[in-house]
């Protein structure tokens, strides 16, 4: 069966912590880091290998910092 | 908190051809002002996906409203003009009407929209312009810190109603896109929110539709954003968004309020 093997990358330094991606991600892979950016929010961060691609956590991010990867394997 | 680690990225994935999300090209780099979680930014970035998509970049004219969006200028790498305080639907009247084949959008909060320019408002919409009203409904004055709006639910505490808002001396919250779908010469006027994944994807589609329209000369279109304003609703971004899901869209009833030759 073909699987989908998802992965994100963030902006962090644009990042304000507003959380809205992690309890949009159905997989809980993304948390909060404990350090925080230049503005001094902590900012989201990959914390496990199980992104789908789902697209879910880029549609809720009001800075539009989150590219998304998806890539198909059999 | 403090034992989380950032996983890598995985180089197998993480490859141009892969890519299924990123920022529309015509949203600029520039940090958005807005603080955390705010609606504001969502509705930039899907608007601005939607002309990415159309490839009209160069052919849209946009008017900035008085309000927390005021510098969406900055944001949008297209022409843009900025308005007056509530007077973005009456800019927006002239530049259409001097440059037909432009598409024109207005963006505009609902203190901007509703309160100090509400004849602007209804006057353009009941005269069908043909532009597109993009209305950022949060229920408060945000930029001035949180006063009551016409929007404001009954019983909101706001900084000017500190006890709630009371209907019976403060009015009803004003249902902008009913009132206006009621006119004639209104065409397409639908109610979005932006507050989970499944209502952005719906939004996002009727900002493509009703540009569809603009496309076609079809007449005056309005989606309406029930959005949100965690800062001056006093709760985290995450909090707004559950206000917004069981608070505001039982006011504000989300969907399609008028289609081309329907209700
Ligand atoms: C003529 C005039 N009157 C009043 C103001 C003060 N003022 C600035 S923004 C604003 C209300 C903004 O609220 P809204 O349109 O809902 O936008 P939001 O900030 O909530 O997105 C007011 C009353 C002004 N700038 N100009
Ligand atoms: S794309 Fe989906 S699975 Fe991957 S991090 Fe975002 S929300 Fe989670
Ligand atoms: S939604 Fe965007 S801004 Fe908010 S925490 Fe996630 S990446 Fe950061
Ligand atoms: S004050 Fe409210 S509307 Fe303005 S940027 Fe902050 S959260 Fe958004
Ligand atoms: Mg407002």
């Amino acid at each position: 069966m073909a699987k989908s093997l998802g992965d994100i990358v963030i902006n962090i330094e644009k990042c304000k912590g507003c959380e809205l991606c992690i309890a949009a991600c159905p997989m809980e892979t993304i948390a909060l880091s404990p350090k925080i950016n230049q503005k001094g929010y902590h900012y989201a961060i990959k914390v496990q290998d199980n992104c789908t691609g789902c697209l879910n956590c880029e549609l809720v991010c009001p800075e539009a910092i989150i590219t998304v990867y998806r890539k198909i394997v059999k | 908190m403090s034992n989380l680690v950032e996983v890598p990225v995985n180089p197998e994935v993480v490859q141009d051809q892969f890519v299924v999300y990123k920022k529309p090209k015509t949203l600029t780099d520039k940090p958005l002002h807005y603080c955390p979680g705010c609606a504001h930014g969502v509705v930039h970035k899907l608007l601005m996906e939607v002309v990415d998509e159309m490839d009209i970049q160069d052919k849209i004219i946009g008017v900035a409203p008085v309000g927390c969006s005021v510098f969406a200028y900055d944001y949008m790498n297209i022409d843009m003009q900025e308005a007056a305080h509530g007077r973005a639907c009456a800019v927006g009247t002239a530049i259409k009407r001097m440059m037909p084949d432009k598409f024109v959008f207005t963006y505009q909060g609902d203190g901007d929209l509703a309160a100090i320019g509400i004849a602007e408002t209804i006057h353009a919409a009941n005269r069908g312009e043909n532009m597109l009203v993009v209305f950022i409904n949060n229920a408060v004055y945000g930029m001035t810190s949180g006063q009551m709006a016409p929007t404001t639910l009954p019983d909101m505490v706001t900084t000017t109603t500190p006890f709630g808002r009371d209907v019976k001396t403060m009015g009803y919250p004003l249902r902008m896109s009913e009132l206006l779908a009621q006119l004639p010469a209104t065409y397409y006027i639908t109610r979005q929110s932006v507050h989970n994944a499944v209502s952005v994807r719906k939004a996002k589609k009727a900002l493509r539709q009703a540009l569809e329209y603009q496309k076609e000369g079809k007449g005056f279109c309005m989606v309406e954003f029930v959005g949100n304003c965690p800062s001056n609703w006093r709760m985290t971004p995450l909090e707004s968004q559950k206000f917004v899901e069981e608070k505001m869209t039982q006011y504000y009833v989300v969907g399609d309020v008028k289609v081309p030759g329907g209700k």
